[in-house]
């Protein structure tokens, strides 16, 4: 009876670390099957020649991917632009001046903000913020938008983002200590002046983390981008035109690259290039949090 | 001079939340202005006829039971994964040893993984075991995306379980495995919780599904056929130029965040429920 017992303990022990240890093995195998399907593209161009040129003709064998990746780099700054001093204020009210009440009504809305699918927001996008460009925005600066534009991905990831930095700063707000405030405060600093000079100065690296996680975030968002961006294969010259960010390419591309393998090669060396720049990232701004919290929960 | 600064402040810092608030409540105004009057009984009980893209007639059923059985069998897939991880990083092993916390990083970077890199990489796998885009397919691609919601659910819970759990039925003899049944017990409400937030972003989560799943205007009957979703339903749907194939995609949309709102509240409750019994 016992044998059983330690038998069965044994058996429910190494299936845990079993598969404790192939998920572990998932992030190599996911970098290296990417990697592998985008050699035959690697072997046939120099890396420069992908990156850094940005004809696009996948039936003549030509993949610059410039267009994309200038693309993509821009929709995530706009959106940052916009998310980042909004969320900061927001959350700054959350964990320093706002009423529990309050707290706790904003909450849900954060929740649900981060919870609703992407393509939600893209029909959202496409019935608000696109007519928005085209027919108020736009006309101020440029002759003609169809309002699927560069602004309007920047204005939905915005809003995509937002969730996310606002959980990670009122989280890194709260952990700092309520001595170091209320110091300040009693050498006769105001409420803000004490978040201006202490708190935000404290906690710049969890800024720095959660701004490095958002555009992480940012620059993998596929379907709400690809619904109000317009994907137009050219350079685009101002925030107004159409562009075209390398998810939105892998999504659209997907049945039509089976016909040419070097076409799926070059899909498949974007979604790496994904992979390891959002790996990086990810990486990276984990540990800045990480060290925060083991400097303030030790 | 220093009093109006912080009034300046202030209000902007009122102004941003306010703003927030009211992002959230203009797109839930929106998406129920657009689906309500699509949304009839006919909607939710047919199919498309005549081809999701053109037919004018039928519904979404398609969508919404393939949505169904696609996270059904990605939640069962996952709980039977994250499930011994959590447990294991926790409690076989010292929540904090050095092997816990690379597990924990590893799952946090799994976590930022966009679902398009998913979506690729299932639809990778899924070419070497020689499948079609299927049921089977999206449940695949679905399971890689919310297997990381998982376990950082359950592992956030997780160390709230007091030490005294773990050593009590140890000290009457029970072997770790018969310890953990004690624990699993306990952590009910966290494991709730994980379920509820993973199908909330598996069943909404278009890119991975997109390449995996396929489409149809069919239920699928068996797990090698191709399955059509909800959020898949809302894309292709709105490119349609008839109007009538749009309505499916406004009422599929009413229903998917609907589906969302309800999930997000649940979990909300179950939570809740979970920091009372917190001993």
């Amino acid at each position: 009876m016992l044998k059983i017992r330690l038998l069965k303990d044994k058996i429910a022990r190494r299936y845990m670390l079993g598969i404790t240890v192939f998920c572990l093995l998932l992030l190599f195998i996911i970098g290296a099957g990417l990697l592998a399907k985008s050699i035959p593209v690697l072997q046939e161009k120099t890396l420069w020649e992908l990156i850094g040129t940005s004809s696009w003709k996948p039936f003549k064998g030509e993949f610059g991917f410039l267009t994309f990746i200038l693309s993509t780099i821009y929709v995530t700054a706009i959106a940052i632009l916009i998310a980042l001093p909004l969320s900061l204020l927001a959350s700054i009210y959350l964990s320093e001046y706002a009423s529990d009440r309050i707290k706790r009504f904003f909450s849900p809305v954060i929740d649900l903000l981060a919870g609703i699918p992407p393509v939600i927001y893209g029909v959202w996008g496409t019935l608000t913020i696109v007519p928005l460009i085209a027919d108020k925005i736009a006309p101020l600066f440029v002759d003609f938008s169809t309002g699927y534009s560069m602004l309007a991905g920047g204005l939905v990831l915005a809003i995509m983002i937002v969730p996310i930095i606002i959980s990670v700063l009122t989280e890194i707000f709260n952990a700092i200590p309520k001595d170091i405030r209320e110091a300040s405060w009693s050498l006769g600093a105001t409420k803000w002046e004490t978040v201006k000079k202490v708190v935000l100065r404290r906690s710049l690296p969890g800024i720095i983390a959660a701004t490095v996680l958002a555009v992480s975030r940012a620059f993998g968002e596929t379907m709400a981008v690809l619904m109000v961006c317009g994907n137009f294969t050219d350079l685009p010259k101002s925030i107004f035109d159409a562009c075209y960010p390398l998810p939105a390419l892998i999504a659209n591309n997907y049945g039509e690259m089976m016909s040419l393998p070097s076409y799926e090669s070059a899909l498949m060396f974007s979604a790496l290039l994904l992979f390891v720049i959002i790996v990086l990232f990810n990486a990276g701004s984990r540990l800045i949090l990480d060290q925060i919290n083991l400097k303030y929960h030790l | 001079m220093r009093k109006l600064e912080e009034k300046i402040f202030k209000g902007l810092m009122i102004g941003a939340s306010a703003i927030i608030i009211s992002i959230l409540l203009y797109i839930l105004y929106i998406i129920i202005r657009k689906g309500i009057p699509s949304l009839t009984l006919d909607m939710i009980t047919k199919v498309p006829s005549g081809g999701y893209y053109l037919g004018k007639e039928g519904g979404i059923l398609n969508a919404i039971v393939g949505s169904l059985l696609l996270i059904t069998g990605a939640v069962l897939i996952s709980i039977s994964i994250s499930l011994p991880v959590a447990l294991y990083i926790n409690f076989i092993l010292h929540k904090n040893s050095r092997f816990s916390n690379i597990v924990r990083l590893s799952f946090d970077i799994l976590y930022g993984i966009p679902s398009i890199v998913y979506g690729a990489f299932g639809f990778m796998l899924m070419v070497f075991l020689g499948l079609q885009a299927s049921l089977l397919g999206g449940i695949i691609a679905v399971s890689f995306l919310i297997i990381p919601i998982m376990v950082r659910s359950i592992d956030e819970v997780a160390a709230y379980i007091p030490r005294d759990l773990i050593e009590a039925p140890q000290s009457l003899g029970a072997t770790r495995y018969e310890t953990l049944k004690v624990i699993v017990r306990q952590l009910m409400p966290g494991i709730t919780t994980a379920v509820l937030l993973a199908v909330g972003r598996g069943i909404g989560d278009a890119a991975t599904v997109l390449f995996t799943a396929g489409y149809t205007d069919s239920i699928p009957v068996s797990p090698g056929q191709p399955a059509a979703t909800l959020p898949l339903a809302i894309f292709f749907q709105l490119g349609s130029p008839l109007e009538e194939v749009q309505n499916r995609a406004y009422a599929a949309a009413l229903i998917l965040t609907a589906i969302i709102l309800l999930l997000s509240f649940s979990a909300r409750y179950f939570s809740a429920k979970l920091s009372k019994s917190k001993i």
